[in-house]
């Protein structure tokens, strides 16, 4: 069997709303994921450290407070900056339409809105690191 | 699914028996003791619940703008909702405040900003509530300033600070010092408006939010109280008598979508509240054994598809609230899962309430659904199920050691988690969202753009420029001093923001001296 896949959670910016991302990480565990969860209040360079310590193939980022406009693009940058592009950045929230496509264009693999259910986020994640859906 | 195999249970998980009745049940009437079925003899028809709407958005100006709407349109209290920097003590131009300001609520940095949120409206005149609580005392001593400024005697002030500390550990996460000195404050502020301001709740000890994160209705009602029971001990330790503060303390639960778990829950809130009060604490004044609380429909269960359906939801939860003896209402508008309320959305659930109140009856009658099998109960086991709880939390030494262990954050994580599991496998459904989907008819929103912080950023800076740096330098030395020792924080605290210190200095200051707290994550 593969190593499992290492997946970062992370609540970037001062939204202490921790529902979703708990969650979240605990549904990629039960998964048979790997999950660090890094806890509130990250800002994006705490976030890309830990994903480059942990060596984590994805970081999702669970944001409900309307600043992912401002919070999303620092990360990829810092990702880009430290060589980390292959590192798939994931999105969770409050997050409208206009936004998560504007978002994925600057580099993000998917945002998942309200409503989206843990199986399809299971396996979008475990598709984009093995190439192909789980079945 | 034949019914005899199929599992009914209320949205908490507790089990629903097939058949309720007839059993007898010994109550007391309407407003007495143990106010089961209300704190009041004639309830609303002596006095209409206040439609409070929580309200606050970008610049204290254009927050200020909604409230004179708000106020137009009928509304007959004002809620202010702050944004996350103001919440967690951070200026506009603080780093950790990029793309924040203004988003969630309303930024106010300094005195200034809070002249301007209730220019034109005079605080002697209406209730105000102010949704704070890490940074809450220093809000309130804003406030209060301006009330002087308007020649307002604080005795005649009334509304509510919600300043409830222990369930932003629990479940909100708007901490900021470790428990103790925020305990601390919080006392103070109940000291002070028990000598000051007569007429203000300075605690609204709030389930609301645990609900949110997850928690069920046993939960968010066992921990809330066991939460306010731990003011009380504090108070209690300053050496106030429990009668000279308890009338103020103030209740806010959730009105989630389960109709009749929450009308319970309200019903077994007044019960256990009342005797904890007479029993556990020896309280004489009957207005100490009183439970009074506020009630917002739950925002959890908004729904960001097909969200007209969200006004139906918010509907019914209301009409829970206003049937379990709710003093006053928030109802959520139907856009909320997406953004901040626009003015029509909030205008629909504004009058949401005005319906309830006018055209359906509810309001003839106290407790209307009082005798209901169903509903004492479930009243009663709400109760016993809370009541161990509590004895649960006593047995750890009381709230904050079991916050230490993270007991009610891991109970909240394990419920919210097996409620999403259960909405995965369609063993709840969600109208819209796993089970009567349809194509997505578009809504028009409220749009929080960066100018927001460059407007709050520059009014700081011009702040900072015309002020009188050197009383600032003292009175935030002054405050430091008190904060070191025992003294009641207030009288330094209301020196400070007259001297208009901001609101991330004066924080500054208490960091300095209380340090910051960090939770060991619990998944």
């Amino acid at each position: 069997m593969a190593n499992p896949i290492r997946v970062l959670v992370a609540k970037p910016g001062l939204d202490g709303h921790d529902r979703g991302a708990k969650i979240i990480a605990r549904a990629l565990r039960d998964a048979g994921m790997e999950v660090i969860y890094t806890g509130l209040r990250q800002t994006p360079e705490m976030i890309v450290n830990a994903a480059l310590q942990e060596d984590v193939q994805v970081i999702g980022l669970s944001i409900l407070s309307g600043a992912h406009n401002a919070i999303v693009p620092r990360v990829l940058e810092l990702l880009r900056e430290k060589d980390m592009t292959d590192v798939r950045l994931v999105v969770g929230g409050i997050v409208p339409d206009e936004d998560a496509e504007a978002l994925k264009k600057a580099g993000v693999a998917a945002v998942f809105q309200p409503g989206a259910s843990l199986d399809a986020i299971v396996q979008f994640i475990r598709g984009s690191v093995e190439g192909q859906p789980a079945s | 699914m034949k019914t005899a195999e199929r599992q009914f249970t209320t949205i908490s998980g507790v089990p629903i028996d097939p058949l309720y009745g007839p059993a007898p049940f010994d109550l007391a009437a309407p407003g007495e003791f143990p106010y089961v079925r209300g704190i009041h003899a004639d309830m609303y028809r002596g006095k209409l619940w206040t439609m409070r709407q929580f309200s606050g958005f970008a610049t204290p100006e254009e927050t200020n703008r909604r409230y004179h709407y708000l106020l137009a349109q009928g509304q007959t209290g004002l809620s202010v909702a702050f944004d996350l920097p103001t919440l967690m003590g951070y200026d506009p131009d603080h780093a950790m405040s990029l793309g924040e300001v203004g988003k969630c609520g309303a930024s106010v940095c300094s005195l200034e900003d809070m002249e301007i949120l209730f220019r034109g409206i005079p605080l002697g005149d209406v209730t105000v509530s102010m949704t704070i609580n890490s940074p809450a005392s220093v809000l309130w001593a804003m406030y209060l300033a301006v009330a002087e400024q308007q020649g307002v005697e604080w005795s005649r002030l009334s509304g509510t600070l919600q300043n409830d500390i222990l369930k932003e550990y629990i479940a909100q996460k708007e901490y900021i010092f470790p428990p103790r000195p925020s305990m601390r404050l919080v006392t103070d502020t109940i000291e002070f408006g028990a000598l000051h301001t007569p007429r203000f709740n300075p605690v609204s000890i709030s389930g609301y939010h645990i609900r949110e994160a997850g928690s069920t209705a046993v939960q968010e009602l066992a921990f809330t109280l066991r939460d306010g029971m731990e003011y009380v001990d504090w108070a209690l330790e300053r050496g106030m008598d429990v009668d000279a503060f308890a009338p103020r303390l103030s209740f806010f639960f959730n009105a989630h979508s389960d109709f009749f778990e929450e009308i319970a829950k309200y019903r077994a809130a007044r019960k256990i509240w009342a005797l904890a009060m007479r029993d556990r604490y020896g309280a004489r004044s009957e207005r100490s054994w009183k439970l009074r609380f506020h009630a917002q429909t739950a925002g959890c269960s908004l729904t960001w598809q097909q969200p007209y359906n969200n006004v139906v939801r918010t509907a019914l939860q209301a009409m829970a609230a206003v049937l379990g003896g709710a003093q006053s209402l928030h109802t959520n508008s139907l856009d909320e899962a997406y953004a901040l309320p626009g003015e029509h959305a909030v205008t629909i659930a504004l009058r949401t309430q005005q319906v309830l109140a006018y055209e359906t009856g509810v309001a003839a009658t106290p407790d209307p659904l009082g005798g209901s099998y169903f509903l004492e109960k479930l009243t009663l086991d709400t109760e016993a199920a809370a009541e161990d709880y509590i004895r649960r939390i006593d047995g750890m030494g009381g709230m904050i050691p079991a916050i230490e262990a993270g007991f009610p954050q891991s109970e909240i994580a394990n419920a919210s988690y097996r409620y999403q599991r259960e909405v995965e496998s369609q063993e709840r459904i969600v109208v819209g969202v796993n089970r009567f989907q349809s194509e997505e008819q578009p809504i028009e929103l409220l749009q929080i753009d960066e100018t927001a912080g460059q407007h709050q950023e520059k009014k700081l800076a011009a702040l900072r420029a015309r002020r009188d740096n050197t009383r600032v330098r003292q009175t935030l030395d002054a405050l430091s001093r008190a904060a070191e020792g025992r003294e009641n924080t207030m009288p330094f605290l209301l020196d400070a923001v007259r001297a208009y210190a901001s609101l991330g200095e004066i924080m500054d200051a208490l960091r300095a001296v209380f340090g910051i707290y960090q939770e060991t994550a619990h998944l």
